[in-house]
């Protein structure tokens, strides 16, 4: 069955029009922060769990700014390892309601690059938990294929190294990452500008997800409109189906169109 | 004890000064080989361009963001003999050290302040500050704390081992100059009179499994302060390659008058200072930037726009000094005494987020 416009996304049995998820680090303030998730259009926002502080909800904790009709989708960002990862799932599960979580293991500081081994430990104990997994992983097919498996709700292959604004560096893997997906694909991390979120799009991701590209613009509300826009016309143009490409130049009236 | 100026001395005094030409390439291309070359005072004239391209780097790689943290000064009581300090055996001075209750009550008043990551700091006293007390200290701030991290006495033996089953996240250890003359001379008796024990310290610390390691020198205490900040822009990229999991941030306060009444060397400037600061955000993305209330405020304004990823606010340096000051030497003067709110509040007018919790409790 053809894909069209009016499909959502459907991540965990829940359903979303917005294809654009977001992030909330990085941003000069709470406030600022607030307005740009406003103008993002998104459904989905993403927050660390380090970062929440349940003793200061209600005055100013970073939960308190998220727009109360965005789905909450808490990370595990700053997890090194497996156990890590479980416990702070399970910490955000008990201080949010939520049973979403963004499985994040990155034990590298620097590169912030995830850990297939310990992700795909985490994901399969997190899913007997009960856990709807949406895991940030390498953009690689088998890997992908094993959290699947295992029962993740989407897989999130990085475009570039979180926080790069790189772009699509690894479209050639996202490709074959999408054709084979039985899941969404969300791009996660690397997406620096708004063309980066349509060229994901554009070869048929799912959807995408947008932090540091927005938060550290100059003007991160209009910088979030920006992907929001991008992130539909990135659809639009893998809805629509782009012509072949060519070797050399096609006229538009070939010289044979009167011979039909 | 002045020595007659060797050779090789002679020979650097004499080796000719970075041409304009070469601190432009130092600057297009940032790297350890020629953070010399950032630091020199040829590079003095390019400092805006240099602090432009340090700001770049940091809002990259750390954003808008940046984090606070208090020291919490558990002991002034001291073994060791350190000519520039406060806490210095041989002083006469008021000496503390609180209880773990003691401990807990500090802390719950810096939390009432907002903050979510503690430094416990104390002079080296192996028997008041033993490795049992400091676990007991960790394991008590544990349900409330979610980033705890030790500023003490370098340790040989199983005590980081121990502290990170308690869920300690970090440990800071300054070498305070990396000059093996100099740091003899310094440091006159105790265990921190050991160069290598100390320098050792920290890869034992990471080999324990201390996730966030801190390291630094006192910029004033020996001649050549340039050497310092070099030795420590080398020390915290071996760091990181060796221990990949781990993060590392550099601190490079400028010595400051305390009741030891030490004279620094030599005067770093505001603007060497800040040059200081901008080469090494530079030559090392990676390592975050620790600034305390040493410095001015208005230095602390300009520099967390270029370089600074991680403040204090707030600071007492005397044990027990949040709940009653006054009680105990202090380990030396702070410059900015705003609170923490009015230092978040600054964040916030700068356009940088106050971050007072970027951490979770790794055990229990």
């Amino acid at each position: 069955m053809k894909a069209t416009l009016e499909d959502p996304l459907l991540v965990a049995g829940r359903s979303f029009t917005s294809r654009l998820l977001v992030g909330t680090g990085k941003f000069r303030s709470h406030a600022v922060m607030r307005e740009a998730l406003l103008a993002s259009g998104s459904q989905i926002v993403t927050v660390a769990l380090r970062r929440v502080d349940l003793s200061k909800a209600g005055e100013g904790d970073i939960l308190d700014f998220v727009p109360s009709a965005m789905t909450l989708l808490p990370n595990t960002s700053g997890a090194v390892d497996a156990d890590e990862a479980v416990r702070l799932a399970r910490l955000g599960r008990a201080a949010t309601g939520a049973d979403l979580v963004k499985l994040e293991v990155t034990p590298d500081p620097r590169t912030l690059a995830p850990d297939p081994i310990e992700t795909l430990k985490a994901a399969e104990r997190l899913i007997a938990e009960g856990f709807a997994v949406l895991p940030y992983c390498s953009a690689d097919p088998v890997l992908c294929r094993h959290l699947e498996e295992a029962g993740c709700a989407t897989v999130m292959p990085l475009g570039a190294w979180i926080g790069s604004n790189r772009g699509l560096r690894t479209r050639d893997a996202i490709e074959v990452i999408v054709a084979q997906a039985g899941v969404p694909v969300v791009v996660d991390a690397g997406l620096g500008v708004p063309s980066d979120a349509a060229e994901a799009m554009e070869v048929g991701a799912d959807a995408v997800l947008v932090n540091t590209a927005i938060a550290v613009a100059q003007d991160p509300v209009l910088m979030a409109r920006a992907f929001a826009l991008a992130t539909e016309a990135g659809r639009l143009g893998f809805l629509a189906g782009r012509g072949a490409v060519l070797e050399v130049a096609e006229a538009s009236s070939p010289l044979t169109g009167f011979l039909s | 004890m002045s020595q007659p100026r060797g050779r090789f001395a002679a020979y650097l005094d004499d080796l000719p000064a970075p041409t304009p030409t070469e601190v432009e390439l130092a600057l297009a291309q940032p790297s350890l080989a020629n953070l010399a070359t950032l630091l020199s005072p040829a590079a003095s004239p390019y400092l805006e361009q240099l602090a432009q391209q340090a700001r770049e780097v940091t809002l990259q790689r750390f954003g808008r963001a940046v984090r606070l943290f208090a020291p919490l000064y558990v002991s002034n009581a001291c073994l060791s003999s350190c000519t520039y300090c406060g806490f210095s055996k041989d002083l006469q001075v008021a000496r503390r050290t609180l209880t773990v209750e003691q401990v807990v009550e500090e802390a719950q008043a810096l939390v009432a302040q907002g903050f979510r990551h503690l430094l416990l700091v104390s002079g080296e006293h192996r028997i008041e500050v033993s490795k049992d007390y400091l676990v007991r200290c960790v394991e008590a701030l544990r349900p409330f704390v979610p980033s705890v991290s030790i500023e003490t006495q370098t340790w040989s033996d199983d005590t980081y081992a121990l502290l990170v089953e308690a869920g300690l996240e970090g440990a800071v250890h300054y070498q305070e100059t990396y000059d093996r003359d100099r740091y003899a001379e310094v440091h006159t008796a105790g265990w921190k009179r050991d160069y290598d024990r100390r320098l050792a310290s920290t890869e034992r610390a990471a080999e324990a499994g201390v996730r966030r390691l801190g390291i630094g020198a006192l910029l004033g205490l020996a001649a050549d302060w340039r050497a310092d900040v070099r030795a420590v822009a080398e020390h915290a990229v071996w760091l990181q390659r060796h221990y990949w999991r781990t993060e590392v941030t550099v601190s490079l306060p400028r010595i400051k008058p305390s009741a030891s009444g030490f004279q620094p060397l030599v005067p770093v400037t505001d603007a060497e200072y800040v040059q200081a600061m901008a080469a090494v955000r530079l030559v090392a993305p990676e390592v975050g930037i620790v600034l305390s209330t040493r410095e001015p405020a208005v230095l602390r304004d300009g520099l967390v726009r270029i370089a600074v990823t991680t403040m204090s606010a707030g600071s007492s340096t005397e044990p027990g000094g949040y709940l009653h000051p006054g009680e105990a030497q202090e380990q030396f003067a702070i410059s900015d005494e705003r609170t923490p709110a009015e230092v978040a509040a600054m964040l916030e007018a700068a356009g940088y987020e106050p971050v007072w919790k970027d951490a979770f409790a790794l055990k229990g």
